[in-house]
Formats: C-alpha cells, sequence, structure tokens
C-alpha cells in the first residue's frame, strides 16, 4: 500500500496572492499543490500526497490555536504516515507555521513531521529542539535542490530507516543528546584530542556548551514588612513519607508542603532524599536547608509581612534544565495566586 | 526555576554554595551558602549560634530581595 | 618510579578448597573469604557468591569493584587502609586481571548501583565481562551509616587483597613495565615531545562521596604531584558512589584509562610527566583554593597540556570549569573529559557550569537515558532498593523483575574518565 503524506504551504505557494492574502484562513485540498507537483515525482511511488493544507501566515500568526487546531483535525482525518511543512526557506512567519503545526502533528497525533528552512530563519532557533528542520536555500530559487533532499528524507522517515547525524541527513542539529559507542574509548579519544590542541589545531568538540539564557532582574521588593514571602528549594527535603515519590536524582516533579503553624523544620516530620549530598546534618535539622525557623522569627519580628503558609521542594542532583523550568512555568502561578511577592530559593 | 520566578516579575533570591553554577543558569540575586550540604548553617556551631548564623543569612536574603541591580550581583 | 606489573588472566571463577589459581580458573574458598569478612563485628551476615559473563544474574545494590592484586615487592596492597601506610608505585605487583571482587548489601544512600551479566543492558559496565566474586554483606542492627559504608568498603578490599595474595608465587601470563622518571629527568629524556598531565579529581563531598588517598580522605587534601604508578598500583580506593554510573571504583583506579593511555603515546608522541590529584568539596572557599593550587603545578612543572577527568555530576561541573578556566589561563592546553545529563529526552543543558575556555571536551555518554532492564533468572542482593537508588524512580521496578531505569544506575556506564566506548553526540 502506498505511504500517506500531508503536504502543509502558505498562501503564497499555493499560488493565493503575496502579502494581501496572508490573511486567508485555512483551508484543505486535495492532491499536491505547488511544491508539491515537485515532491510528490520525488517521492516515486511508495508514497501519495493525499492532501494539501494551506493557510495564510498572517492568520496563522494571529489565531494561532484556531489555525492549528483545524489543520490538526484535518490531518487526523487523512491519517497520513507523514506530514511534511514548507520549505519555508528564509520567510520568517511561514517558518513559525510549519514549525508550529510539525511541533503540533508529532506531540498531538504521535505522526512524524518535519519541515525545512534556511538557517537565519527564526522558525530554526525556535523549533529546533521539537522537530527535525531541513536545511535549505534563503529563497524559493533553492527549490529544485530542496526537494530531493525533502524526499529522500522523507523516505527514510517512511521506511522506519534509522535518521542519523544532522550532518549526514542534512538538518540543523535539535540539540538533543543521543547516546552511542566509540569505535575509541573516551580516553584514548581524550589523548587523541589534546595532542592536536597542542598542535595548534582546533578539533571538533564532543560536546559544544549551550548559550543560556538569562532573565532581566526584576525591581526589588519596595515594602518587606507587608510583602508575602515564600520558600522554594532544590534540596530535597520532603515529609518523611515522600508522599509525591519525588526521585533522589534526576527528579521529575516537585511538591508543595505545608508548613502553616510550624515554628521550625522538625527532623521527625521532614526528611532529605537528594541524592547529591551527605545528608547526616539536614536528617538532624531540615532548617539548614529550608530556614523555616529563622523565617517564623522574622515573621514576629515584623521584618517580612508573612510567610506562605507552605514551601515547595524538588531534587536539584541531575535534574534536567528542562524539567527545572517547567516546575518554574508550573508553581509560579501558585505564588501568583497566593500574592507571593518575593521568594527564596535555597540549593545545596 | 529561579529564571522561572524572576520571568513572572516575583522577586526571588538564591541561596547557594557554589554560586559560579548560580551565576551561570542565570539567577540574578545571589547569596553565598556555607556548604553544599548545609546552605544555611553550621552544624560545627552551638545551637545558639548556629541559629544566629541562619538568621543573618535569611537577612542578608531579604536585604538582596530588596537591592535594585542592573546585572547578576553576589550579595556576601 | 617503575613497576612491574604481571598480569594473571582470570577466565573463570569457582568455589574451592583453597584460593588459588589453575589453568585461568581462579578458584576461591567460599567459607574462608566469609569469616574474614565476619572478623568486622559491624557486619553481621556475609556471604560469597560467583558471578560469570553471560549468566542470567542482576548484582545491586553494589557499592565497590575490586581487582585482587598483590604486592609481590615495593610495598603493601591498598596502603594506609588495609597494608602497612607506605609508598607504592613501584616494584612488582601481580593482578588478577579479568577477576573482579564486588561487594553488595543493603543501601547506604541513594548511591549503589547495579551490573547485570548479561541481556541488554550488560553492555553498559565492564563488570558485566569480569569474573565477579560477590561479597553480600549484612550490618549489624542500627549500624550507623558512615560506620556501615566504611565496613563495606573494608570488606571489599580485605577480600581482594586476600584473593590476591593467591597471585604471589604465580608466573604472569604478561608482564607490562610502566615507568615515569623524576620530574627533571623525565623532561630530559624527551625533550623534544610536549610535557603531558593528568589532573585526576576526585569526588569527595561525604558519606558516599568520599575517596582515599593513602589512607587520607581526599577532603582534607591540596593538591598534590603524583607518579602515575602509584594510582595503578593502589594508592586511591573508592568510598563512594556518587552517582553508581559516575562512580570511579577502586578496580577504575588500578585501571585508570587516562594513565594507561598516555603511557601508550609516552615517549613518542608526548612526554608523560605526571598526575595531579585533586578533590571536589562542598565548599566554595575549598573549589577556588583546590583549583588555585592545581593551576599552580601546572605552571610550576611547565606543563604543555593536561587532560582533565572529574567524578560525579552537578556541583563537581564547577571544580571541572574552575580548573579548566585557571590552568588554561597560564597558557597550557586543555581537553576536559565528562558525562552528560541533559534528561532522559536529552534536550536540556548537559553541565550544570561552563566556561568560555572549556572548548574541547570529551563525552562519555547521557547517564539520562531510560533504558530497560528484563528479568534476570538470579538476584544477587535484593532489588528491594531499586526505586530509591539513583537512577530508579517510581514504578521502576515491575512485578515481574524487570527494571525500567535511568542509565545512571548502572556502575560506571558513563564514568566520567572515558574508561568505556558509550558517548553523547548531538541530533
Amino acid at each position: 500500500m502506498k505511504k500517506r503524506v500531508v503536504h502543509y504551504i502558505n498562501n503564497f505557494f499555493a499560488g493565493v496572492g503575496g502579502e494581501d492574502m496572508a490573511h486567508i484562513p485555512p483551508e484543505k485540498r486535495e492532491g499536491v499543490v505547488g511544491p508539491g507537483m515537485a515532491l510528490q515525482p520525488a517521492l516515486g511511488d511508495e508514497a501519495e500526497i493525499v492532501s494539501t493544507l494551506v493557510c495564510g501566515d498572517n492568520y496563522m500568526g494571529e489565531k494561532t490555536d484556531e489555525a492549528l487546531d483545524q489543520l490538526i483535525a484535518w490531518i487526523k482525518e487523512e491519517k497520513p504516515d507523514l506530514v511534511i511543512a514548507g520549505p519555508a526557506f528564509n520567510a520568517g512567519r511561514y517558518g513559525y507555521a510549519c514549525g508550529s503545526l510539525v511541533k503540533k502533528v508529532q506531540e498531538e497525533l504521535g505522526i512524524p513531521a518535519f519541515t525545512a528552512m534556511y538557517d537565519e530563519n527564526p522558525g530554526v532557533d525556535t523549533f529546533r529542539k521539537d522537530a527535525y528542520i531541513l536545511k535549505v536555500a534563503d529563497s524559493a530559487a533553492g527549490m529544485r535542490s530542496a526537494i530531493p533532499l525533502m524526499a529522500k528524507f522523507a523516505k527514510k522517515i517512511l521506511n522506519g530507516e534509522e535518521i542519523l547525524g544532522p550532518d549526514e541527513e542534512g538538518y540543523f542539529e535539535r540539540g538533543i543528546r543521543v547516546n552511542y559507542f566509540h569505535e575509541k574509548r573516551g580516553s584514548e579519544r581524550a589523548v587523541e584530542m589534546l595532542l592536536q590542541v597542542m598542535a595548534g589545531k582546533d578539533p571538533v568538540t564532543e560536546y559544544p556548551l549551550p548559550k543560556i539564557d538569562r532573565v532581566d532582574p526584576v525591581p526589588p521588593v519596595k515594602d518587606m514588612a507587608h510583602t508575602k514571602v515564600a520558600l522554594v528549594t532544590s534540596g530535597g527535603i520532603v515529609p518523611t513519607d515522600n508522599p509525591d515519590h519525588i526521585e533522589s536524582s534526576s527528579a521529575s516533579k516537585y511538591g508543595v508542603y505545608s508548613i502553616e503553624g510550624m515554628e521550625q523544620m522538625s527532623k521527625d516530620l521532614f526528611t532529605s532524599i537528594h541524592g547529591g549530598y551527605d545528608r547526616q546534618y539536614v536528617l538532624e535539622n531540615p532548617n539548614l536547608v529550608v530556614p523555616l525557623d529563622a523565617m517564623r522569627e522574622l515573621e514576629k519580628e515584623g521584618v517580612i509581612g508573612e510567610l506562605a503558609d507552605y514551601y515547595i521542594a524538588t531534587t536539584g542532583t541531575g535534574t534536567s534544565t528542562d524539567n527545572a523550568k517547567r516546575f518554574g512555568e508550573d508553581f509560579v502561578n501558585k505564588l501568583k495566586e497566593d500574592s507571593v511577592g518575593a521568594v527564596i530559593l535555597t540549593s545545596t | 526555576m529561579v529564571k522561572e520566578i524572576e520571568r513572572a516579575g516575583i522577586p526571588v533570591v538564591h541561596i547557594a554554595t557554589v554560586t559560579p553554577i548560580s551565576l551561570t543558569i542565570g539567577a540574578n540575586r545571589i547569596v553565598p551558602g556555607v556548604g553544599i550540604p548545609h546552605p544555611l548553617g553550621n552544624p560545627k556551631l552551638s545551637e545558639e549560634n548556629e541559629f544566629k548564623l541562619r538568621k543573618s543569612m535569611v537577612l542578608k536574603a531579604l536585604d538582596a530581595l530588596q537591592t535594585p541591580i542592573e546585572e547578576q550581583t553576589i550579595f556576601s | 618510579m617503575r613497576l612491574e606489573l604481571g598480569k594473571i588472566f582470570i577466565k573463570d571463577v569457582q568455589f574451592g578448597q583453597s584460593t588459588h589459581v589453575e589453568k585461568g580458573t581462579l578458584y576461591v574458598a567460599k567459607e574462608e573469604l566469609e569469616k574474614l569478612v565476619l572478623e568486622d563485628d559491624r557486619i553481621i551476615g556475609a556471604q560469597i557468591e560467583l558471578a560469570r559473563p553471560g549468566e542470567s544474574v542482576r548484582i545491586t545494590p553494589v557499592k565497590d569493584c575490586i581487582e585482587p592484586r598483590v604486592k609481590v615487592s615495593g610495598g603493601e596492597m591498598f596502603p594506609g587502609v588495609v597494608g602497612k601506610i607506605d609508598k607504592v608505585g613501584s616494584g612488582r605487583t601481580h593482578a588478577l586481571e579479568g577477576a573482579c571482587v564486588v561487594t553488595v548489601g543493603k543501601i547506604v544512600g541513594f548511591q549503589e548501583g547495579l551490573i547485570d551479566m548479561s541481556g541488554p543492558t550488560a553492555c553498559y559496565t565492564p563488570f558485566s565481562e569480569t569474573q565477579n566474586i560477590c561479597v553480600v554483606i549484612q550490618p549489624a542492627e542500627g549500624l550507623e551509616t558512615h560506620e556501615y559504608e566504611e565496613a563495606g568498603r573494608l570488606a571489599g578490599l580485605k577480600v581482594a587483597a586476600k584473593i590476591g595474595e593467591c597471585a604471589r608465587e604465580l608466573e604472569p601470563d604478561e608482564l607490562v613495565v610502566y615507568e615515569t622518571l623524576p620530574f627533571a629527568k623525565q623532561v630530559e629524556t624527551y625533550p623534544n615531545l610536549p610535557k603531558v598531565g593528568y589532573i585526576h579529581m576526585l569526588q569527595s563531598q561525604g558519606l558516599l562521596h568520599d575517596t582515599f588517598y593513602y589512607g587520607t580522605d581526599a577532603k582534607q587534601l591540596l593538591p598534590t604531584f603524583m607518579y602515575p604508578t602509584e594510582i595503578m598500583d593502589g594508592a586511591i580506593i573508592s568510598g563512594n558512589c556518587v552517582a553508581p554510573c559516575d562512580k570511579v571504583t577502586t578496580y577504575h583506579h588500578l585501571h585508570n584509562p587516562v594513565i594507561e593511555d598516555l603511557y601508550k603515546r609516552h615517549g613518542k608522541d608526548l612526554n608523560f610527566i605526571g598526575v595531579i590529584l585533586t578533590n571536589e568539596n562542598v565548599y566554595l572557599a575549598d573549589k577556588v583554593r583546590s583549583s588555585d593550587m592545581v593551576a599552580k603545578l601546572v605552571e610550576l612543572f611547565g606543563l604543555d597540556g593536561v587532560l582533565i577527568s572529574e567524578e560525579g555530576y552537578g556541583n563537581p561541573d564547577a571544580d571541572l570549569m574552575m580548573n579548566c578556566q585557571k590552568v588554561s589561563q597560564t597558557g597550557t592546553k586543555v581537553v576536559l573529559i565528562t558525562d552528560e545529563f541533559p534528561g532522559a529526552d536529552g534536550k536540556s543543558y548537559s553541565l550544570a557550569d561552563g566556561v568560555p575556555e572549556a572548548k574541547h571536551i570529551v563525552s562519555c555518554g547521557n547517564g539520562n537515558v531510560i533504558v530497560h532492564f528484563p528479568p534476570m533468572e538470579k538476584v544477587i542482593g535484593m532489588l528491594d532498593y531499586v526505586e530509591m537508588q539513583i537512577g530508579g524512580y517510581d514504578g521502576s521496578l515491575k512485578p515481574d523483575g524487570s527494571i525500567d531505569a535511568e542509565l545512571q544506575i548502572i556502575i560506571a556506564s558513563t564514568i566520567a574518565n572515558g574508561f568505556n566506548h558509550l558517548a553523547a553526540r548531538g541530533y
């Protein structure tokens, strides 16, 4: 049986005007449209582009959820084996549309999907972690070379072949670290790398350090005596029975625990499940990580307005930065709802 | 987590022993902890002095929260 | 120092009336060894069990792995711990290569690991390929954790030294000689080759995170200079499990791969001057001081290049980066060896810290990847703690005895000194 492919393009490539028509809502057409006419023969007889979905880039940009929901619903009906979006070349809004769609197709429908863009398309950085984005030229003049690349990659996915590294396949590295067995052991590679560095060469590192994002500092607390303060920790302090089963390393969750009416962190009620440090001191005195005793005194002295009647905890060791970010994004909602005006975050 | 709190507009201070990591991950207000297994206190001290130390560190953290900053700052 | 290392290759292990080697088979006297372990009254139960490559056997919670060896001349085995305090690294040592003592017992913390002798996860640990003499210990009721850790550590070392004793009079199958001369002479010997050193970072953060140098707790060390052969000869023993995947077992100290591979190029492409030993402490001031001293030693010895390996992840990444930065600033070339913890999906940052000087890094793999461990016919030790051990999680252990857990639960699977072939790359 022929494999089924759905293709997504914008209004321009569908021949529906240019910038003036970028507001058009999603539409579905049978068979191939625009670049699909070249893509279909390149895919050969084993795969068929069953339908082409079209949407204006502005519509997608302004009503993203509505557009995506409609497109996803159509894709679901088609039961495709693969969704291809673009190529978007260097068109920023088109890149955003293609990236958003292939991400959602994979996440919601579990159907493989990929797109293609030019190096400097802002969609590359936004979506490279979420999907394969093939490297193509900066304008539609590069369509002729883009088509065989996309067709080849599509066939590999449809045939269930192993997708190799970014250099072999021509996609932007997704920043996903994947294990493999090297023919030489690590120490031998390290000695070889050092010999090259000492010889004045610049061998390729096996792990390029990422650029880490920054947040601008927010303005300070103006009136601490009337501010509600919350305690957050990555030090793995939890109630003794660890009710949320937070892991001792590589935490996948965090917990919110009541300290209402407590004067200090009692060693009988709280423990540490952190696998990254010697717990002997903290098991005796959890205030060393969650300074409840000191906070209560400062609350009584009126230095702070009040202390939130819970603290938030997870284990920091081995916990991925993406998980930590997700915890933070999640619990800030609670902090905001509870009118918390300042946070002390302690780490071990 | 610290960045997400800051992104939400809530002032946050990070008490951490290994301040270089705190700087790397992007905390803006940082107070150095005493030691990794006991950031807020020193188990070698008497109970009373130990508490005093913790209280002074928390006060320092509260000061940091009330200090305007332009860039990542370690309050030591 | 000049070390003659005589290797007796062990291809099988069996129980016997006495501990001896016959045609590549190591026979061990079960009761004698159990009695030896029970001499320590902190241990109330001891059982020796054997595990061979390819068997359907799972060993957990694993504390340490130690190759049985004997000092024929030039000191005693594991000085300052089992043997008399004395320098090691010269003279003659016999090793029962291919055999390994594995200490097992209920957990001290969360850090003990797992070994499968066969199946899909056996390839991640070198100890699926050794003939293992497992020492399963039971601690006295209510034994304090530091005491238990020490008792377990000593039990393994004593058994390894005892078994090693039978190799004293044996004719080695292979004899390898390693030699590093005193500094000035070593420089003179190969004046045209680049002077290379190895910065060896030891885990030193307290319970289950300690390492011992001639019996001294590494957290009390100031960085020091060593002959490489000292490490190959038992000067350093492991009292830690950090995360199991990262543990530099005592076996790995004896078989330090960086030292072995630097010796392979010694006199050909480089001049291997020595090892700078340093620690990874819990106080920032210690981290700053130790990395200052490391850089000072590198400068003092005029090294052209160094390899740096770390033990553990998280805050030791800060030590690694401080060492990298400060050594680079002396003008010395640096290559780092580390493993990665970017999450099970591989999408997060791999390291907790970074400096612009860390331009050349060798990867020993992603420890967060989740792997499946099918059930095994036999378990040496117990599965009771799997979900609490690092790498395990709620729901890890299935009723049929199979396990889903992060790779980091396997002993030495992503060990950050480059012993394994496992690596990670960007996709």
